[in-house]
């Protein structure tokens, strides 16, 4: 064929493409194949595909959409931290005139998908997972605003994590760091592939991650039950809807600066470039002023978390109801005030950058009233160690050092020293991981019996928990130190033999973390094994406070029969003390969103069109495009998308609880 | 919903709805798409702010004064502006069940509609002839975005006008369709807001900067 044909048909795509001289990635690319195959097999052996695809991929249940957002994050996971043990590894070897194994072009990839990964289809997935899951049940609704949305969002998440996989394989993956600056990520510097699976991963992702954020906030404001005002709602939700804010008020200038640098790249424009008008530095700002927002976005379902589980263990209502509220409204509105700290060293002058470093050191104030909440509900609470617990108080340690070093980095001049040196590298691990990873855990400990019925096997827990903080502290505690030595983020090779035994304490600190890593999935099958023995038939294994834990465990499709109705901020907790007896008779159908397959079928074309996009395979991606006009027109077309579950199976369904019930006591 | 949650009516605390209503279809849809919207309104916020760093960049190039033609852009805008005063109208008549009026006033809309971005690419394609193209300066990569951006959300536009008119025509101005139409009639109105603000900001301060 001729090559221009080709061209034609393939872009720039050809066998060329592929890795094949990277033995890792050879080696990585045979593993996955072998797994997926042995997946996938497995899945047409036992004839799971009809399953899957009618109970899971085209559900509109938010529950099982959250466990699948869990299953997203908890796989990516294992992806994004494989990045980090390679740089480990690498920084710790290539000292001395050694090069490491790993060389700058795959290193640079390494680093990049790290974050990437970490922040977008780990975090995100989740916290968003863990609020599409427990919301609804926390304010007595039986799904979200809007269900299809919430299942097309789901996919358009997993889409963007499908793209940023492929460019292990297909490719490469930008080496420009998570956040791509130009000009280095313009196409003068960076021709390749790389920044385009960056760009397109994200704004595919993206489009899922800003809809999912206008359905929770609808959800909150539209669907809570009865009785809940606003100031009765569960800690947890309430950070939900602050996250789901910032979500919606964040991610568009995310999707407008992406669009901006790929306008530079595909079309020429001057946007982001050093010539022509155009200002790098623009990008800078506008991407932090998504990017600050971002970290908020994370943490703050975080503290809700923590604010449910220290109450919750601590057997006592939360302390400061009101001034938890007001702290998440007033971290919500400061975060958008302090985006330059990312950049004093831009020079804007010392008027600029003192503005930003003083509402920089404010927002600690919020943070700090948070942690004093919580301490005064533990004071004389009766605590109860377990793991949930264990994790929140892991957590009050390791984010106080970090919100420490964060308000030491807010000071301009000392920020000058301490700029892209591990120190910073060192702050934002401590509260991402110490904040978010560890509220994740939290969560997942602390809610998993409500999505399944049984709890989480303690003794894997525990291994996990201790493996995570001490590994924690041994990979990060040696950065503070190497970032105020000077050492800057990124690098390959070191030439200072000094500096090699805190990287070799890093590197041990990744290994337990990744044995900590495996303890949880331990956890998840020792536990799956020894399900009837961890089984919990009442739905309220920990004696908790809110509503999610009135229903049975797993809840049913339509979570409560009745639709509660609620009197204070404790909703369970104060229907368990004034008696409340669960309704036996006078079941009613209920309405109910029915499943489509159109979620997964239009993100599935959202992501083709992305491939098109990065190899030039213009084809694919305009014929993408009609594809999804056309289905998502059609969708319209369908004006049946409800039904009903007759009374008789709600009837079946609450009977049986009634006698798991009766056998329980 | 106002439900009595006042446990000292009957004595007994009520903790669950014995006699419910599921919420009405598009309970939540309103809030939704003002949401929606709002995000929507952001983007066009950082491409106007982009305008307004990049937008005096001019790079030895052509400036506004050379490249607008303000007359036809008064034009434009009483296209577009004429376009929401029409669309007004199809709401007003679809309040009545009025449908064959409705679906005039909706056609007319889309007529205007169509004009408005007829004359938008002439103007394009005129400004890329005389050389002043997308890529010459920072200063056309932003006008060109901004006002591009928000053509193709007119665009969009059209098409949804286009097949809710079907599906008027298909299924009448039933609950979902009238849903439907008002939530096109607030993206409508919101693109003229955001069109003022690029009259204003680029077009005219263009000209006199």
């Amino acid at each position: 064929m001729s090559p221009d044909l080709l061209k034609l048909i393939f872009g720039r795509l050809g066998f060329e493409s592929l890795p094949l001289h990277e033995p890792i990635v050879v080696g990585t690319f045979v593993a996955v194949a072998l797994g997926g195959a042995v997946l996938l097999g497995g899945l047409t052996y036992f004839r799971l595909w009809g399953y899957l695809w009618r109970e899971w991929f085209t559900t509109v249940d938010h529950k099982r959409i959250g466990i699948m957002y869990m299953i997203l994050g908890i796989v990516m996971l294992l992806r994004g931290f494989a990045d980090a043990l390679m740089m480990r590894g690498q920084q710790m070897l290539a000292f001395g005139g050694s090069e490491g194994y790993l060389n700058a072009h795959h290193y640079d990839q390494v680093f990049t998908a790290h974050g990437v990964i970490m922040i977008f289809f780990v975090a995100m997935p989740l916290v968003t997972g863990l609020m599409n899951y427990v919301v609804p049940l926390q304010i007595g609704a039986r799904d979200v605003s809007f269900p299809f949305l919430n299942n097309f969002s789901f996919w358009m998440t997993v889409g963007g994590a499908v793209l940023v996989m492929a460019s292990l394989f297909i490719g490469e993956f930008a080496r420009t760091g998570w956040l791509a600056y130009p000009p280095l990520s313009n196409i003068g510097y960076s021709p390749d592939v790389g920044v385009d699976y960056y760009i397109w991963a994200l704004q595919v992702a993206g489009v899922g991650t800003t809809l999912s954020g206008i359905n929770l906030i609808c959800t909150i404001v539209k669907l809570r039950c009865p009785g809940m005002t606003m100031m009765k709602m569960p800690v947890f939700t309430w950070t939900s809807l602050c996250t789901n804010v910032l979500i919606v008020a964040s991610f568009p200038v995310l999707t407008v600066v992406l669009a901006l640098l790929s306008l530079d790249r595909y079309v020429g424009t001057n946007f982001f470039t050093n010539d022509f008008g155009g200002s790098p530095m623009m990008y800078v700002n506008l991407i932090w002023i998504w990017g600050h927002p971002e970290v908020y976005i994370l943490v703050l379902p975080a503290f809700g978390i923590f604010s449910e589980v220290t109450s919750t263990f601590s057997g006592k209502r939360l302390f400061g109801y009101t001034s938890m509220v007001y702290a998440t409204v007033v971290i919500t509105i400061l975060s958008y005030l302090v985006w330059l700290h990312h950049f004093f060293t831009m020079g804007s002058g010392a008027s600029v950058n003192s503005f930003f470093g003083i509402t920089t050191m404010i927002i600690s104030i919020p943070t700090g009233a948070k942690m004093f909440n919580w301490l005064f509900t533990m004071y004389r609470g009766r605590i109860r160690y377990e793991l949930p617990m264990m994790w929140t108080i892991a957590f009050m340690l390791t984010f106080v050092i970090g919100g420490m070093t964060g308000v030491l980095l807010a000071v301009p001049p000392a920020d000058f020293v301490l700029h892209n040196s591990l120190f910073l590298i060192a702050h934002f691990h401590n509260v991402i991981i110490g904040g978010v990873v560890f509220g994740a855990f939290a969560g997942i400990n602390y809610w998993f019996p409500k999505a399944f019925g049984f709890k989480l096997d303690p003794f894997w827990g525990k291994m996990s928990f201790w493996f995570w903080v001490t590994g924690f502290y041994l990979a990060f505690m040696p950065l503070y130190v190497l970032g105020l030595m000077g050492v800057t983020r990124r690098l390959r090779v070191f030439d200072d033999p000094s500096l090699q035994i805190w990287f070799v304490i890093a590197a041990i600190g990744a290994v337990f973390v990744f044995i900590g890593i495996l303890s949880m999935l331990m956890q998840f099958a020792v536990s799956f094994l020894k399900r009837e023995q961890l089984k919990d038939v009442t739905g309220d294994p920990w004696d908790a406070r809110t509503l999610e834990w009135a229903t049975s465990s797993p809840p049913p499709d339509y979570n409560f029969a009745f639709t509660p109705v609620v009197h204070d901020n404790d909703a369970w907790w104060d229907m368990k003390r004034r008696g409340y007896q669960r309704p036996l008779t006078g079941f009613r159908p209920i309405h109910m969103p029915s499943s489509t397959g159109t979620g997964i079928i239009l993100a599935g074309l959202a992501t083709a069109m992305g491939f098109g996009l990065i190899w030039y395979i213009w084809w694919l991606a305009a014929l993408s495009f009609i594809a999804m006009l056309a289905v998502g027109i059609g969708h319209t077309f369908n004006y049946h998308r409800d039904f009903d579950i007759p009374a008789e199976d709600v009837i079946r369904t609450e009977d049986a609880r009634t006698k798991l019930l009766a056998g329980a006591k | 919903m106002t439900v009595a949650v006042n446990p000292t009516q009957t004595g007994e605390p009520v903790f669950y709805l014995a006699d419910e209503h599921p919420h009405p279809e598009g309970w939540s849809t309103s809030l939704g798409f003002w949401i929606y919207l709002m995000s929507d309104c952001l983007i066009f916020a950082i491409l106007f702010a982009t305008f307004g760093v990049l937008g005096g960049n001019y790079a030895a190039g052509p400036a506004p004064k050379d490249l607008f033609d303000l007359n036809l852009v008064a034009v434009n805008t009483s296209m577009l502006l004429l376009s929401s005063i029409t669309y007004g109208f199809a709401m007003l008549t679809m309040q009545q069940n009025k449908i064959a009026q409705t679906q005039v006033w909706l056609a007319i809309t889309g007529l205007f509609g169509a004009a408005f971005i007829g004359i938008e690419l002439t103007e394009f394609a005129h400004m890329i002839h005389e050389g002043a193209t997308p890529q010459r300066s920072a200063f056309l990569s932003a006008f060109f975005t901004l006002v591009g951006t928000h053509g193709l959300h007119v665009s969009c536009g059209l098409i949804w006008l286009v097949t809710l008119m079907v599906q008027v025509w298909k299924f009448g101005l039933i609950e979902a369709n009238r849903r439907r139409l008002m939530c096109l009639s607030m993206f409508w109105h919101f693109l003229d807001v955001v069109w003022i603000g690029v009259f204003t900001f680029v077009y005219l301060l263009g000209v006199l900067r």
